[in-house]
């Protein structure tokens, strides 16, 4: 197994406001990898770097194998992204947009890519109308089908489910968990614990600038003193109660 | 590297298709930017013509150039606009983080710039010649008319690129082009400039609208064209290349 990325003593700063002060991590190649922190801990400043978009104040950061900072077209070639804030295009159709990005990625037959894709992520149907009408939900996995295009080894995804409701949470969890089964690399931002137990391989958590716990959930878990036993009636929460309800509908 | 620079080209088809949609799917851009500059020249023509002293005996020959410069001045709007919505919906991100050149984004949308301006002015001409506007000029006169206006085109294209690049909300993105249409007001579009108070005129006479509306004007009348559109092309290129470097520079943070 070898490794996607790797990141060390990475610095950044804002007009003074150091966000991210040392940073450590490894991501081995096929793994789901959770960055886990609070808003504003510095999670989408990391993304930004490993994607090219930012450069680094300091410390070192390879994607693939390549550098950064001074290899960023062949980072671009290893990578896709998909953004905290879905990165479609309003005017185009979804069809559109797949048909676009294949062309950019130079594929050779763009319009059976997006047909595929549309088809993968329950879109079909809307396939030639705007995104503006789509709900949240489709509008994610747009945005996560156009990161698809091209199938890159690599795949960065800064909160993918926030904002999004159980039922459209769980559909992406699905996804990623398809492209992890096929062997994509995917490095996956979060605020919520639970994305990150339901999913990953490996967890970080950003707090303060640095990684300051990661590893596996189990070895996470050992880090933190054994709860006490208690019997209380165990009370359904409120996501699982709306899932059972939910969920009668069946596969879609 | 190599491969970004092959697909360089292609990559920029891409982009130009891209923006095209965007504005024959918002008829608006298109209409708002003809039905401006032709209401004006029905009220300048119909309305004062009348009262307006020129050399000429038409006055539709004499309007139209300043005309044609005020509709690109707010075509050129919707590019910033256009940019700036690529911004705020991280779109740019996404094409950014691809293995493309990062210029072709913005040549998509000076591109679509210079087709959707093309469009609005041969309207504007339509309606000119309706309303008597007649020229004798040659093909190459017409050619040359046409290189003046494409490269005024870009020129004030490359500043919508600035300001849609470095604006913070969509009235910013826009508002730097309300000056631009104004100034063919205080040149000799409309009026000729002897007629104005002196400071007005100074001002007038050695603004970049006043030679190149000169130069049109002197093509389309088929008369020779004198010093006028080497000051005119002068202008066109020192705005093109400044606004091309600051909008660069906002591009690359
Ligand atoms: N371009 C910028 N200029 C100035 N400060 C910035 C910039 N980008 C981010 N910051 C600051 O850096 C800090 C980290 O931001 P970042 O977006 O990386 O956090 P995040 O973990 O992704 O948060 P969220 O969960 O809200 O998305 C924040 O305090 C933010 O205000
Ligand atoms: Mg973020």
């Amino acid at each position: 197994m070898g490794t996607a990325i790797e990141v060390k003593g990475l610095r950044k700063s804002f007009k003074g406001t150091e966000v991210l002060k040392s940073v450590d991590f490894e991501v081995k190649r096929g793994q789901i990898f959770t960055l886990l922190g609070s808003n504003g801990a510095g999670k989408t400043t990391i993304v930004k770097i490993l994607t090219t978009l930012l450069k680094q104040d300091g410390g070192t950061a390879a994607v693939n194998g390549f550098d950064v900072a001074s290899k960023p077209d062949q980072v671009r070639k290893s990578i896709s992204l998909t953004g905290q804030f879905a990165a479609v295009d309003e005017i185009l159709t979804g069809r559109e947009n797949l048909i676009m990005i294949a062309k950019l990625r130079h594929l050779a037959n763009p319009r059976q890519v997006a047909d595929s894709l549309l088809m993968r992520f329950g879109l079909t149907d809307a396939a030639d109308r705007k995104p503006s009408t789509y709900s949240g939900g489709m509008r994610r996995r747009l945005d996560i089908a156009l990161s698809l295009v091209g199938n890159p080894p690599i795949i960065f995804l800064d909160e993918p489910t926030t904002g999004l409701d159980p039922e459209a949470r769980i559909e992406v969890w699905k996804i990623v968990q398809e492209l992890a089964n096929g062997g994509t690399t995917i490095f996956l931002t979060t605020q919520y614990l639970e994305e990150a137990e339901q999913l990953a391989d490996r967890i970080a958590i950003l707090h303060e600038g640095r990684i300051i716990a990661g590893g596996t959930l189990e070895e996470l878990k050992k880090l933190f003193p054994p709860a006490e036993v208690e019997y209380v009636e165990k009370q359904p929460t409120l996501e699982e109660i709306f899932l059972a309800i939910v969920g009668t509908k069946g596969e879609k | 590297m190599e491969s970004t620079k092959n697909y360089f080209f292609s990559d920029m088809g891409v982009m130009l298709g891209r923006s095209m949609r965007h504005v024959f799917r918002s008829m608006d851009t298109i209409i708002t930017v003809c039905i401006t500059p032709i209401a004006m020249m029905l009220l300048f023509v119909y309305v004062f013509g009348g009262a307006i002293q020129t050399d000429t005996d038409n006055y539709v020959n004499y309007l139209l150039p300043g005309i044609l410069l005020i509709a690109i001045a707010s075509g050129i709007a919707y590019t910033a606009y256009r940019l700036f919505m690529d911004k705020q919906r991280g779109i740019i991100e996404r094409f950014h983080s691809m293995p493309i050149s990062r210029s072709t984004v913005l040549w998509g949308h000076v591109l679509t710039s210079i087709v959707s301006n093309a469009i609005s002015l041969v309207v504007i001409i339509l309606v000119a010649l309706i309303m008597g506007f007649r020229s004798s000029a040659g093909v190459m006169s017409w050619l040359a008319v046409a290189g003046i206006l494409i490269l005024f085109t870009l020129a004030l294209t490359w500043i919508a690129a600035l300001a849609g690049l470095s604006a913070k909300t969509v009235e910013g993105a826009s508002a730097f082009s309300y000056p631009l249409i104004f100034l063919p007001f205080i040149s000799s579009a409309f009026v000729p400039t002897d007629s104005m108070p002196t400071v007005v005129r100074v001002f007038a006479e050695n603004q970049p609208v006043t030679p190149i509306v000169e130069a049109l004007r002197a093509l389309l009348a088929g008369q020779p064209v004198g010093h006028d559109i080497w000051v005119a092309l002068a202008w066109c290129l020192g705005i093109w290349i400044v606004a091309y470097l600051f909008a660069m520079r906002a591009f690359k943070r």
